[in-house]
């Protein structure tokens, strides 16, 4: 499977490595350069050796989007730091490049909720806190 | 009418300014805490503090009665939520968002958020009408209607000039609506002769216009 992911923050980056290992191709973009490193820390060979690709570039940027091989993607997922950013790149994936699968991140629980139910594939890390408080408090504050 | 405009820069406080003395009922949204200290100075309750792209912050403005919401943040992706949000969750006929980068503009209109209005297009069409030397105005794009209408100047040397209208073979998809001579206009017959320094006024599909210029302007 192909794997573009935009953002590779402490979540993109780490799902990129997972998906790399597990022997899918991956490409990477994320706009700070300096982010590769992320993908690199702790590894044997460098990201590019053990075979992904990475790009420089905003992620509304159709350039950017392109020369990351969005048109030939599988599987698309949206985890820049901007949950609106996210949003609207999952739907251009999804409408401009028809990419078959797209997972949107989105920290705020409301904007993830009315777009799963508009059809997006979305993550809410906050939302999946908010559960995980809400069982640590045990049965009895329910 | 009830006005909701998100993003408190120059161009949101200065249009809730207008359209206040319009006598419209007006909430402008601004997530910067100063700059909202700073203009609720002057518009008192008609500013409101928060993040327009948060759900709650545009229900808790009144979203759900805004017969118009605006968004003119400096963030185009900001600008296509907020509007896309208005419109599918709360129903708001009305939309207008502003295009900070103009090759967003492509993803406003994939994402349904229409009409949008980028400065950089607006003078750059300024440019267009205010420099003769490139030849074509665009008047009017009727983009849902895939037409458009400009004008071009004819120039001496143009194929077209000292040619009747019947006999300047144009490209299928554009027509000549109207010639501008000596400040009057008028709608040309084929008999028509097209003089250098006429402006003429077609109506034509998007994507003519070179072929239209290679007749009333071409390239020296």
């Amino acid at each position: 499977m192909f794997v573009v992911i935009a953002g590779a923050g402490r979540v993109g980056s780490a799902v990129a490595r997972f998906a790399l290992a597990a022997g899918h191709d991956v490409s990477v973009l994320d706009e700070d350069p300096l982010s590769h490193e992320r993908l690199d820390a702790g590894q044997s060979t460098s990201w590019e050796d053990a075979g992904g690709r990475f790009t420089v570039g905003t992620a509304i940027e159709i350039e950017a989007l392109t020369e990351a091989g969005i048109a030939e993607a599988d599987l698309f997922i949206a985890s820049t730091n901007g949950d609106n950013t996210n949003l609207v790149i999952a739907q251009i994936a999804r409408k401009r490049f028809e990419v078959p699968r797209v997972i949107t991140r989105v920290m705020d629980p409301g904007r993830a909720t009315w777009y799963a139910e508009q059809g997006l594939e979305t993550i809410s890390p906050t939302k999946v806190a908010i559960e995980m408080f809400k069982e640590a408090l045990g049965p009895e504050a329910r | 009418m009830y006005v909701i405009i998100a993003g408190g820069g120059k161009v949101g406080w200065n249009l809730a300014r207008e359209l206040i003395g319009k006598g419209n009922e007006v909430t402008l949204l601004e997530n910067r805490r100063s700059r909202y200290l700073t203009i609720e100075q002057e518009l008192e309750h008609a500013v409101q503090y928060g993040d327009a792209t948060e759900l709650w912050v545009l229900e808790r403005a009144g979203v759900q009665r805004a017969d118009l919401v605006i968004a003119v943040t400096g963030d185009d992706e900001d600008n296509i939520l907020i509007c896309q949000v208005a419109k599918q969750k709360y129903l708001c006929e009305r939309i207008i968002a502003r295009v900070n980068n103009p090759r967003n503009r492509q993803w406003f209109e994939l994402l349904g958020v229409q009409p949008c209005v980028s400065a950089t297009d607006l003078i750059l069409r300024l440019i267009e009408h205010e420099v003769p030397s490139y030849g074509l105005v665009h008047l009017l794009d009727l983009r849902d209607e895939q037409l458009e209408i400009i004008e071009v100047e004819v120039v001496e040397t143009a194929p077209a000039a000292g040619r009747m209208v019947s006999e300047v073979t144009l490209p299928e998809g554009s027509l000549i609506i109207s010639v501008l001579r000596g400040g009057t206009g008028f709608v040309p017959t084929p008999e028509t002769v097209i003089e250098a320094g006429d402006e003429v006024l077609l109506v034509l599909d998007p994507g003519l216009e070179e072929a239209i210029t290679a007749h009333f302007a071409p390239a020296p």
